[in-house]
């Protein structure tokens, strides 16, 4: 039951990203489409399934000082592997992400999992944790990807949402219309998380 | 002139904020004072410049002689990660006064993606010794400019009546996007 909990809690009452505010960069800079939001989505969620369960695994033998040099070690070992999966069988994917696959390094979600609950617990529920974690990175990555794709090209993951009569809402696929609809989806978040909490 | 295109691209048409989105977190977490946001900025541009100069030697007279690029990831963060600790020791003994102003800032800067963001960035557009340098020092700069408007506006935002709800990142980022609109209007600035 617990380790339900664990999994479950990231999808929303502690999603990293509306809630906790993590990891906004990547939130920001690759939702121009489904399609590139989909492609952070694998390699985050690699990145923090893998590291969540060194870190576990290892979190006896490390020495306290030394805890969050080898948590970033664990990390840019598992981002490097992400890096050059992506380079050598997605070369286009890897192109439109650009720095931002490395960049996944100082995400802070995947060094905060891991200080927070990766370094206290067993492997089983950190797996779990960084499953839920991703799931809820997951969803708001493709919520500001839908919203920015729809809304600034008229497609969704390449398909026509619209017909013919549709001009694309140029804005929302350029930097600004990232923050609009960031700022906007917290708020629903906020409000919604609110009135569930009235009752 | 190469040179100055550098920079103002990395000033205000890439602006490192608003087009890249590196350093949204402390641009959203340390931007709602001015004078904590002046030394945010001044602290980062102080760092990210010697970042990348001491990652653009180590990439280039390290890794790429001995062939092992691919471990560009992990010596970037290592070595950013121990340069900031230097750093804090180093102006904690030759400049109290300077050290009392950014001390609390320099260990959130390793962990400040836009230190890391501009030391790769430079890599993959190939640019020379002094272009880092440059680039950084505009990027940095960009940096503290951007953090410090959004500082200003939001000591004004104090006295707005928002909604509850909205209070925080939500109202901070729409702010952004604002501002982002107007820093569009500089792309014109280089063809």
């Amino acid at each position: 039951m617990n380790l339900l909990k664990e999994f479950i809690k990231g999808w929303w009452k502690e999603n990293p990203v509306f809630v906790m505010v993590l990891g906004t960069c990547p939130t920001l800079a690759v939702t121009n489409s489904v399609k590139n939001a989909i492609g952070m989505i694998a390699a985050v969620a690699f990145v923090l399934l893998g590291s969540s369960f060194i870190v576990s695994l290892i979190r006896k033998i490390v020495p306290n000082q030394v805890r969050i040099a080898t948590f970033i070690v664990v990390i840019a070992t598992f981002v490097t592997m992400a890096d050059r999966y992506l380079a050598a069988f997605y070369p286009q994917l890897s192109k439109a992400l650009g720095p931002y696959v490395p960049l996944i390094v100082v995400n802070c979600i995947i060094l905060g999992r891991q200080e927070a609950f990766a370094s206290k617990n067993g492997v089983l529920a950190s797996v779990l944790d960084a499953l839920g974690m991703s799931i809820g990175f997951g969803i708001a990555l493709m919520l500001m990807g839908s919203v920015r794709e729809i809304l600034g090209s008229g497609t969704w993951l390449g398909m026509k949402v619209f017909g013919s009569w549709y001009i694309p809402w140029q804005v929302m696929i350029l930097p600004a219309g990232a923050f609009f609809v960031f700022g906007f989806l917290i708020w629903g978040f906020n409000s919604i998380n609110k009135a569930f909490a009235k009752r | 002139m190469e040179l100055l295109i550098v920079f103002i691209s990395a000033l205000l048409i890439n602006n490192f904020v608003l087009h890249y989105f590196l350093g949204i977190c402390p641009f959203i977490g340390v931007s709602n004072r001015l004078d904590s946001a002046i030394s945010m900025g001044m602290a980062v541009t102080f760092v990210m410049t010697i970042a990348s100069a001491v990652s653009w030697l180590i990439y280039y007279l390290i890794l790429v002689p001995f062939r092992v690029e691919f471990l560009e990831i992990v010596s970037f963060i290592l070595v950013i990660a121990s340069l900031v600790q230097v750093v804090e020791m180093f102006i904690k003994k030759a400049s109290p006064p300077l050290y009392q102003a950014l001390g609390i800032y320099l260990p959130l800067i390793t962990t400040n993606c836009a230190i890391l963001g501009v030391a790769l960035i430079s890599v993959l557009k190939e640019y020379s010794f002094i272009e880092t340098l440059v680039f950084s020092l505009g990027a940095g700069l960009g940096f503290a400019l951007a953090i410090t408007i959004m500082a200003g506006i939001r000591e004004e935002l104090e006295f707005a009546d928002v909604p509850e709800t909205l209070k925080g990142p939500g109202i901070t980022l729409i702010t952004a996007g604002i501002l982002a609109l107007a820093f569009m209007g500089f792309s014109g600035l280089i063809k």
